[in-house]
């Protein structure tokens, strides 16, 4: 670490979309030769940050400063040209091209027009070498694995002489050793001069790499802090944050009692169920009237384990039994039968049908179980879309208005409704309260309590540590893609016990070296 | 008033509804006795009857390429379909002693629509089950089909003299075509199986989104299986009605770009080519408003060849009209606003176009 | 640390596999003209390959254009149309006493004139390329009637020149202009898809087009240019078939396309794109070429059997690319 200038300054940086302020005030620094981890939950604004330094937004407020010079990108492209590049999450490169190709396209060495191809090809190589990466630079990039896909992309943007590298999210597919090689490369960038700004959930990479973290939440700035002294602890805690005050002030919910529902065979029980590059092998039963809490930052693998419960994603291990009947979940249709209802935590890609009504997208589950040639009599269906509009109060209350004209959490109401009335004997919720206003919260909330009193199970996932504390009669802690605790949810357990689990409660140190 | 005009004009089916009208109008004012409908020995006669005695292929052929594009694929291959079952049924009739009889109309008719069905059902396995673009999969047999239309036929135009047969094209009912009412007929059948049913929801909702859609239990292969098999049964019957129309089958002119009218008809009546909701009265106001301009450009003695023009016409304009793109264009003026988080990826389009 | 153990696969695996679907082109013709060799003793003649290329030479230049845009991962349904438009338009101006040379300017301007409206409407207004090259095929069919309801014959000296011209050995081997033509094409079409920038956007584009967009490749002049290409190609494709009919007919090229399409697959360009080679659509169009001559020489087999073949061999080729897995999308 250096102690020159910041290469890069924001400074009083605000930002809003319509609805809603992405980021309000927000200062970031940016010094030559550091490796700074931007961290915050989901909805905190890194990747609007992120967006607004590269001139993907405009921004409302504030200065960016490069060097010495105050700038406003028009774009990405702009951005790369002065210095700042950008390598996503996904890998953005052309698979059918050579590896050498897609590091120069665009801006490929020219005689007379004519595309140098051996000039590409040797330059390529050179570029590699300095990335410690040997590879055929003319094989197509398909035929690499993602982590050397990421440091091709990597050698592509650090080509034209960048001054700052930004890596949002580069190793949420990677694996171990693939992550551990990309950290050598970094680390190597880094001790070029470089300042790398890097984004990830993975709180061990971040101790693994990082030389100084900011904390965002909620599109406000936390706080700068030299990684030494700020403890994984405390970093957790910085970015879950306290802000649940207005729903503490809800009519506070007794401890759940667990031993009404504890004994007995549970509804369903999974063993060392796992899916390769997924989530690791694990355990949990669930009880009739249970709720089952899944805790665990963005990218742990709660929705990836939710997923297999559901046969959404086949596992390729581990045995599943349903009411004491050993079976496997192979997919969604099958899952149904059994009884089980999975509200996705991207109600875009995976819930509503946008182009059908309110009507049609909550009673699709209980029709597609009935067969098309059986379909719900008109009358039933009123009834139950009116029971529902009124019990999760839906705003419009009207059942035929495309659900695409909904607000996110009347949508979320929508496919809640659309479980419940096929009854299940196990609801998944995936993220239910996520992106949607204090109210409607609190109404999921209570609805989740109402349902498991009623006999219902629920496995529930949330960020937010208070919210699964209040509902669930267990917690089962997820961390880097791994099961690492189940806690009975007694009066020892708290907030400060499940974060404590979150941070340390590792069991295997990838890539922290 | 002003209020319910407005709301008029939002129906969806208001300007396909509108352009019918104007053609309609332009035709009586340019030859007053467009409109006559007339009895002569107990049948109507009159251009309008022409018109819909004429679609009556193409609205079969239009209601299962509605289905299929409401999946979000396509069909290349009715064209090819159309023609080989005309030839397969005009084949047995022509060999069968009495062309006349029932017996042999009914067989003919029965074989060829079963290998209508096998078509259909080659079609859907390609698409469902080895998950090749529908566009592509069809293109197969839309290529292949011609040949094997020519196969049956053997190179030649098979020509019959059945007047069984001959009725399903020219035949009358209550004074009016038998063709309408085997087009009405067919209508009313898909509309009853997918609206009397939930079959038309479903089919909706695996192309509105077919992840969500197999999450909340649909089989989607099996639905994107099952439309390609009934659009193959719907190319198969107006097979038989364009072959009965000239009591011949020719494997290389039958149902010949049949395909790409019938996905006109099928956007025209506001059926997103994207997939999703459906619109099978739309689609039958889309082949009226095809035949009723062909018929147009007959009247006015213009070959039937330089319709296309005024077919690209309609086509781009109605492309344009329901391309969000267009729309956002026309009315854009505050360029550059910041884009809704909710729909993020737009806003790197806009640094290629600007 | 051993870096090479990051790749998947050994080298020799992995290498050739953007070129087996041409290999397997080039077998199959190879197959084919010697079932063709053992069949028939003419077939030996070497004046029946330069006939295939006689008879195919504007399909060839049609293809080519067609590799551009499925290369892209669209499709252009309108190069028949535009050929016999081009046609038409020639021998109209030619019959109205235009001398050649304006004629040749005039036609070869019309379809890369429809060719970039085509792409700028599909680029501008996001319509699928299948509709919008539809409507391109619905107006140039109509321009041809528009112009005349049958065909016009050409006279011009310049045309039948260009028509009986033979460029030959001593031994009476011959080809036309037109086969030149169509090579100085496929020449200029490999060049450019391998040596320029637009070339390889082109390619770019086809592997994954958020990318290109990412990596600030300008993808939407790209696609316009391409179905500007691909107009150039069918109005050249469409003089080389009027010097080879001298004449312009309302009706001719009448489902070209698919031909055209089917040729760029069979020759191994993958139809989402972004994988293939001017080099394999040559080869296509020859599998194409020789199948008619082989049921020419065969005489018991009828016409039709040419398109049973051809949907045969697109099934099996497609079928092909997504076995092993060219399919980039």
């Amino acid at each position: 670490m250096t102690d020159s200038r910041p290469v890069l300054t924001m400074t009083g940086i605000s930002k809003s979309f319509p609805g809603v302020r992405a980021l309000h005030n927000v200062d970031f620094r940016l010094f030559p030769g550091e490796v700074h981890a931007l961290m915050g939950e989901n909805g905190a604004g890194k990747s609007t940050l992120i967006k607004v330094l590269t001139g993907v937004y405009g921004i409302d407020e504030g200065t960016i400063t490069l060097g010495d010079e105050q700038v406003a990108f028009s774009g990405p492209m702009q951005a790369s040209a002065a210095g700042v590049s950008t390598v996503y999450q996904e890998v953005n490169l052309c698979p059918n091209l050579s590896v050498a190709e897609n590091i120069f396209i665009g801006r490929e060495p020219r005689l007379l027009g004519a595309v140098r191809w051996g000039e590409v090809r040797r330059r390529a190589r050179q570029l590699l070498t300095r990335l410690d990466l040997d590879i055929d630079v003319t094989a197509p990039v398909a035929s690499y694995s993602l982590a050397v896909q990421q440091m091709v992309a990597i050698a592509r943007a650090i080509d034209v002489q960048a001054r700052v590298l930004i890596l949002d999210e580069p190793t949420s597919s990677l694996d171990a050793t693939e992550v551990a090689q990309l950290f050598r490369v970094m680390r190597q960038l880094r001790d070029e001069g470089i300042a790398i700004l890097f984004v990830t959930h993975f709180l061990d990479q971040v101790y693994g790499i990082a030389d100084r973290i900011t904390v965002l939440r909620n599109g406000t700035l936390v706080g700068e802090y030299p990684i030494a002294e700020l403890p994984q602890l405390a970093l957790v805690e910085k970015m879950i944050g306290k802000e649940l005050d207005v729903l503490e002030r809800l009519e506070e919910q007794p401890r759940r009692e667990l031993a009404a529902v504890e004994g007995g065979t549970p509804f369903v029980a999974v063993s060392e169920l796992g899916r390769k590059g997924a989530v690791a092998p694990f355990s949990l039963t669930i009880h009739a009237g249970e709720v089952v809490g899944l805790a665990g930052l963005l990218g742990s693998g709660r929705t990836e384990a939710a997923r297999l419960f559901f046969g959404a994603d086949r596992a390729d291990r581990g045995e599943v039994t349903v009411n004491g009947k050993p079976t496997s979940l192979r997919n969604p249709v099958q899952a149904i039968e059994y009884g089980i209802g999975f509200c996705s935590e991207n109600r875009r890609a995976e819930g509503i049908i946008p182009d059908l009504s309110v009507r049609e997208n909550m009673i699709l589950a209980m029709q597609a179980a009935r067969g098309w040639l059986r379909p719900i009599p008109r009358r039933r269906q009123d009834e139950l879309v009116e029971q529902y509009i009124k019990a999760l109060s839906i705003r419009p209350a009207n059942p035929d208005v495309p659900v695409r004209n909904l607000s996110g959490g009347n949508q979320q109401k929508v496919l809640l409704a659309r479980w419940l009335i096929t009854e299940p004997r196990l609801l998944i919720l995936d993220e239910p309260t996520r992106g949607i206003d204090i109210g409607a919260k609190a109404e999921i909330q209570k609805l989740v309590v109402q349902l498991s009193d009623g006999g219902m199970a629920v496995l529930f996932i949330s960020a937010e540590l208070e919210e699964v504390l209040r509902l669930s009669h267990k917690v089962a802690v997820m961390r880097d893609r791994e099961m690492v605790a189940q806690l009975d949810n007694d009066d020892t357990v708290d907030a400060e016990r499940v974060m404590q689990t979150i941070a340390s409660g590792s069991t295997r140190k990838e890539a922290s070296q | 008033m002003n209020e319910r005009l407005r709301s008029m004009a939002s129906h969806r089916l208001f300007w396909p509804v509108a352009v019918l009208v104007v053609m309609l109008a332009v035709n009586t004012i340019y030859r007053p006795g467009f409109l006559a409908v007339e009895v002569n020995n107990g049948h109507l006669y009159g251009t309008p009857i022409d018109i819909l005695r004429l679609s009556a292929p193409l609205i079969l052929v239009g209601l299962g390429m509605t289905l299929v594009i409401s999946t979000g694929g396509i069909d290349l291959s009715v064209g090819s379909i159309c023609a080989i079952s005309g030839a397969i049924a005009c084949l047995h009739i022509s060999q069968a002693p009495d062309q006349n009889s029932l017996v042999t109309v009914f067989t003919a008719l029965a074989m060829a629509l079963g290998a209508a069905l096998v078509l259909g059902a080659w079609n859907g396995v390609l698409v469902s089950v080895i998950g090749i673009q529908p566009i592509i999969a069809t293109l197969i047999l839309m290529v292949a089909g011609r040949g094997l239309a020519q196969l049956v036929t053997e190179g030649q135009i098979i020509t019959i003299n059945s007047g069984p047969y001959r009725a399903l094209g020219l035949g009358h009912l209550l004074t009016l075509p038998l063709a309408i009412f085997i087009a009405l007929g067919a209508a009313l059948l898909i509309a009853a199986l997918t609206r009397r049913t939930a079959l038309g929801m479903i089919i909706e909702s695996v192309g509105g989104n077919r992840e969500a859609s197999r999450l909340a239990g649909i089989r989607s292969a099996r639905m994107v299986f099952l439309v390609y098999v009934v659009s193959a049964a719907c190319a198969a019957v107006a097979g038989f009605m364009m072959t009965a129309n000239v009591s011949s089958a020719d494997g290389n002119n039958a149902g010949l770009w049949v395909e790409l009218d019938a996905i006109l008809a099928v956007v025209i009546g506001g059926t997103s080519l994207a997939g999703g909701r459906f619109y099978l009265s739309g689609t039958i106001l889309g082949a009226l408003i095809i035949q009723t301009l062909t018929t147009t450009v007959y009247a006015m003695n213009i070959s039937p060849q330089t319709a296309l023009l005024f077919k690209a016409v309609v086509v781009i304009a109605v492309c344009l009209i329901q391309a969000p793109e267009f729309r956002a264009k026309l009315g854009r003026r505050r360029r550059g606003g910041p884009p809704s988080p909710s729909s993020a990826p737009q806003p790197q389009k806009e640094e290629v176009t600007a | 640390m051993s870096t090479t153990s990051l790749t998947t696969g050994p080298r020799w695996a992995r290498l050739p596999r953007r070129h087996v679907p041409v290999l397997v082109t080039l077998a199959l013709l190879l197959v084919m003209y010697g079932i063709g060799v053992s069949q028939y003793r003419a077939f030996s003649n070497v004046q029946v390959i330069f006939n295939v290329f006689i008879d195919n030479g504007f399909l060839l230049v049609v293809a080519v254009g067609m590799t551009f845009v499925i290369l892209t991962g669209g499709i252009d349904l309108s190069v028949g149309s535009v050929v016999a438009m081009t046609a038409m338009v020639s021998a109209w101006l030619l019959e109205s006493g235009l001398p050649a040379l304006p004629v040749l300017i005039i036609a070869l301007l019309i379809g890369p004139t429809l060719g970039f409206l085509m792409g700028c409407a599909i680029h501008f207004f996001d319509i699928q390329p299948f509709i919008v090259t539809l409507a391109g095929m619905f107006f140039a069919r109509g321009m041809c009637t528009f112009i005349s309801d049958s065909s016009i014959r050409i006279t011009d000296g310049f045309w039948t020149t260009m028509a009986q011209y033979r460029i030959g050995d001593p031994r009476g081997n011959f080809v036309s202009v037109s086969v030149l033509i169509a090579f100085a094409v496929v020449l200029i079409a490999a060049y450019v898809l391998a040596y320029t920038r637009l070339g390889r956007n082109v390619y770019a584009i086809g592997g994954n087009p958020q990318s290109a967009l990412l990596m600030g490749l300008p993808v939407g002049r790209t696609r316009i240019a391409v179905y500007t290409i691909s107009g150039l190609c069918s109005a050249i494709g469409g003089i080389l078939l009027s010097f080879y009919t001298l004449s312009g007919a309302p009706l001719i090229a009448v489902g070209m396309e698919l031909d055209v399409i089917a040729a760029v697959v069979i020759g191994g360009t993958v139809l989402t794109g972004g994988s293939g080679y001017v080099f394999g659509t040559v080869l296509g169009v020859l599998v194409l070429g020789v199948i008619q001559t082989l049921i020419t020489f065969d005489g018991s087999l009828n016409s039709w059997w040419t398109k049973i073949v051809i949907g045969g061999l697109l099934f099996a080729f497609i079928l092909f690319q997504r076995l092993i897995g060219i399919r980039y999308k």
